[in-house]
């Protein structure tokens, strides 16, 4: 496990750190002003989404992102490449890159590793992802090797189309599956791993993982990448989650994290708590008039008990709001938590 | 609470101020309650009241949310409403009048009690359980609950509603256990002048505290709502304050203001928020009126009063929702953002069109307190209506082009 700071053009950050994610440009229910006082230091975007709507062009044209969400610390946009397996009824992969159909209008947009950049250059987030060709976790055989070489390819592509090496990072992501033996006995991650170390890239992330595989297989792959990738570059665990999984791969030497599920779970009555989670919406909240987690100090906690809360949600956008607020605080205060705890050399505990 | 008068106090628009103890500042009036579901505003959380306005801490907190929960029981553990909400420090008010979700229709009052929809359908509501919930909640001021009817019931109906509504409120008066100068008595009467002045001289006789003007914005034209308005105050007590519930736009306000109401429990910000509608009219006679023609209005999707967000004609336009606005939102954010929010269907954008809303009526109101105190309140109702009506020869042609020169390729 490592603490570290990593400096973006908009903000300087402490690791381990979770990236709360605002995949249209505003984390749902919450205004700028709450993030930055819920302490978030990098927020996500998605470079598919956004090249719909608002597009990318409007974006360039009110200065980036940042400006158009007022948001002044870090961002950092997705390739694309996860709608592949969230959108793969609307996608067509191949070597040139993704088609997918547009859910919003039914148009065709092909999303090729230039476009991808190109997009990301103009929205202009400190940390731009490489395309890669994703798959699900529970896929096996061919085309998991064939997806493998393929974001080997694409990564030099994307780093030939990036415009502003000087104020956007590419970080490269490692994809192979879940640990497929190859000809030579050589593991699919492995090769990516040297691949993408080949390139000497600002920071690498780990893909394809956190899509319903084994536990004992993803825990496995994280420590086999962060094995390979260097000590001097953040490690960014894609689509990571679940606060024990956090941790663990912290325990790896992993230093990023993103995922929907903090804020997905709250607008469903569902608050992260110590002890794992709280469903708001059962029965028993009715009367309880504890806070949602006597140990934390976030406002909804300070303020509201359960019995309360449990009336909003599902009910009132309110409820979403206060919940979301609360899993937001929960996941800041853990990476908060990890990097003190391994400055101070009581991580283990 | 004690109420006190400041300026005018004859028969028409006052000054006032309302003090709820030491533990809540005064606050003047007129003045608008914030509008509330279940208890918090639909949109903006408490931590963000602070910011929209100074005057953004009297709530008007419907004891029929609370029919579904929690229980009165866990509300008296809790400690009371300000507690459960997080709104010490705020003052609350309590009004059995739902403008949002469930108007009164006239369907399903009985003598056992009125009516309301809840998600839990519909529910019959008498004074003792009425009461219950507002003893737990301990609001700083309470309306007696009514037979508010709309105003095409027999008069016979209308004749009964009043009888009715002054048992209740007796009833209540008994009830109660909130405090002392915390009670106001509900007037209805519907269209009727007479019924209207049996109501309002029979709720006077009570010990009460002050008076809500119940059965308003229920059919009544605004004509026949000025008499009514009238006939009710000149038989209330000057010196004790009046709650109104149901009118909507702001020349509606300025009307009932001209009456001799103090409290406004208004859904205006409300509605416009969800139509996703940002306010944007002039707020004193200096500012100069901005009128254009109905074709470049639809253009620009605004009339003199308000921008709907929704219009392309706002996709790069990059200025604030009402330029020289001192709201959160105007300042943090643009019209382009709010836009594209509104477009992905994003949660925020309520907030974000409710602060300002909400920000801009609360503006509204001060101007009225200032042109009252100042003794021009007349002169301001007649300009704020005046400046609102379309006029041919008013208008003058409008650039439609919002775009900033490098966006202007984009659409």
């Amino acid at each position: 496990a490592r603490a570290a700071k990593l400096t973006l053009p908009h903000y300087e950050c402490l690791t381990p750190m979770f990236m709360p994610v605002g995949t249209q440009g505003s984390i749902k229910g919450l205004t700028s002003g709450q993030l930055e006082e819920l302490g978030c230091q990098i927020v996500l975007g998605n470079t598919y989404h956004l090249a719909l709507r608002p597009g990318a062009e409007l974006l360039d044209a009110v200065g980036g992102l940042h400006e158009f969400m007022n948001w002044q610390r870090g961002l950092l946009t997705d390739s694309g490449g996860f709608q592949m397996v969230s959108l793969l009824h609307l996608a067509d992969i191949t070597e040139e890159g993704v088609t997918f159909q547009s859910p919003v209008d039914g148009k065709q947009m092909l999303l090729t590793p230039e476009e991808s950049i190109r997009i990301q250059n103009k929205i202009g987030a400190d940390v731009i992802m490489a395309l890669d060709d994703v798959v699900k976790t529970t896929i096996t055989g061919p085309r998991v090797e064939e997806a493998m070489y393929r974001t080997l390819r694409w990564i030099d592509r994307c780093i030939s189309a990036h415009s502003r090496p000087r104020d956007q990072n590419l970080f490269g992501i490692v994809q192979g599956g879940l640990d497929p033996h190859l000809r030579q006995g050589k593991k699919a991650k492995d090769i990516c791993v040297k691949g993408m170390v080949e390139r000497n890239l600002p920071g690498y992330a780990i893909g394809g993982l956190a899509g319903g595989e084994e536990k004992d297989s993803f825990w496995r792959v994280v420590a086999q990448c962060t094995a390979g990738l260097p000590d001097d570059k953040p490690r960014y665990v894609m689509g990571v989650g679940f606060p024990l999984d956090i941790v663990v791969c912290s325990a790896l030497g992993a230093d990023m994290y993103d995922c929907v599920y903090p804020t997905r779970t709250a607008r469903f009555g569902t608050a992260l708590v110590p002890e794992g989670v709280l469903k708001l919406k059962h029965a028993s909240m009715a009367t309880d008039t504890r806070p949602i987690d006597a140990s934390c100090s976030c406002m909804v906690c300070k303020n509201y008990t359960r019995a309360y809360i449990h009336t909003l949600v599902t009910k009132e956008a309110m409820g979403s709001q206060l919940v979301s607020y609360h899993n937001v605080f929960y996941m800041m205060r853990l990476s908060n938590d990890l990097h003190t705890s391994i400055l101070e050399g009581r991580f283990p505990e | 609470m004690r109420f006190a008068l400041k300026a005018g106090g004859g028969d028409g628009a006052r000054c006032g101020v309302m003090n709820f103890g030491a533990a809540l500042a005064p606050v003047d009036t007129p003045c608008l309650l914030l509008s509330t579901r279940r208890g918090l505003p639909s949109f903006v959380s408490t931590d963000l009241l602070p910011e929209l306005h100074p005057d953004a801490r009297v709530l008007h907190v419907n004891p029929v949310h609370f029919l579904e929960g929690p229980p009165v029981s866990t509300i008296h553990e809790i400690g009371g409403g300000h507690k459960l909400l997080n709104l010490q420090g705020n003052a609350l008010v309590s009004l059995a009048r739902d403008s949002i979700v469930s108007e009164p229709d006239g369907e399903g009052n009985t003598k056992l009690g009125a009516a309301f929809n809840t998600s839990s359908g519909r529910r019959v509501i008498g004074p003792a359980k009425y009461m219950e919930l507002v003893n737990a909640l301990k609001p700083n001021v309470w309306a007696s609950i009514a037979d508010e009817l709309p105003t095409w019931v027999s008069q016979r109906r209308n004749k009964l509603s009043v009888d009715r509504t002054l048992q209740w409120l007796d009833k209540c008066l008994g009830l109660q256990s909130v405090g002392e100068n915390t009670s106001f008595g509900t007037i209805v009467g519907g269209a009727s002048i007479e019924e209207r002045k049996r109501s309002a001289s029979e709720t006077a006789k009570r010990n009460v505290s002050g008076f809500f003007i119940g059965g308003f914005g229920l059919g009544e034209s605004p004509e026949d709502r000025l008499t009514l308005l009238q006939s009710v105050t000149d038989c209330l007590p000057k010196d004790l304050p009046r709650i109104i519930s149901g009118l909507g736009m702001p020349e509606e306000i300025l009307q009932a203001v001209s009456t001799g109401v103090d409290i406004f429990d208004s859904t205006y910000p409300h509605t416009l928020t969800k139509g996703g509608y940002a306010m944007t009219f002039p707020l004193s006679m200096d500012e100069k009126p901005w009128k254009f023609s109905l074709e470049d209005g639809a253009e620009l999707g605004a009339d003199f009063t308000k921008i709907n967000l929704r219009s392309i004609a706002y996709r790069c336009d990059v200025t604030p929702l009402k330029p020289g606005c001192t709201c959160y939102t105007c300042q943090k954010h643009t019209r382009a953002y709010i836009n594209h929010l509104l477009n992905t269907h994003e949660m925020v954008a309520q907030t974000l069109l409710d602060m300002h809303n909400i920000h801009h009526y609360l503006s509204f109101f001060q101007a009225i307190r200032d042109a009252i105190c100042g003794s021009y309140f007349e002169e301001f109702q007649h300009w704020f209506i005046g400046q609102r009506r379309y006029c041919e020869s008013e208008c003058f042609d409008v650039n439609v082009s919002l775009l900033t020169p490098e966006a202007a390729n984009i659409l």
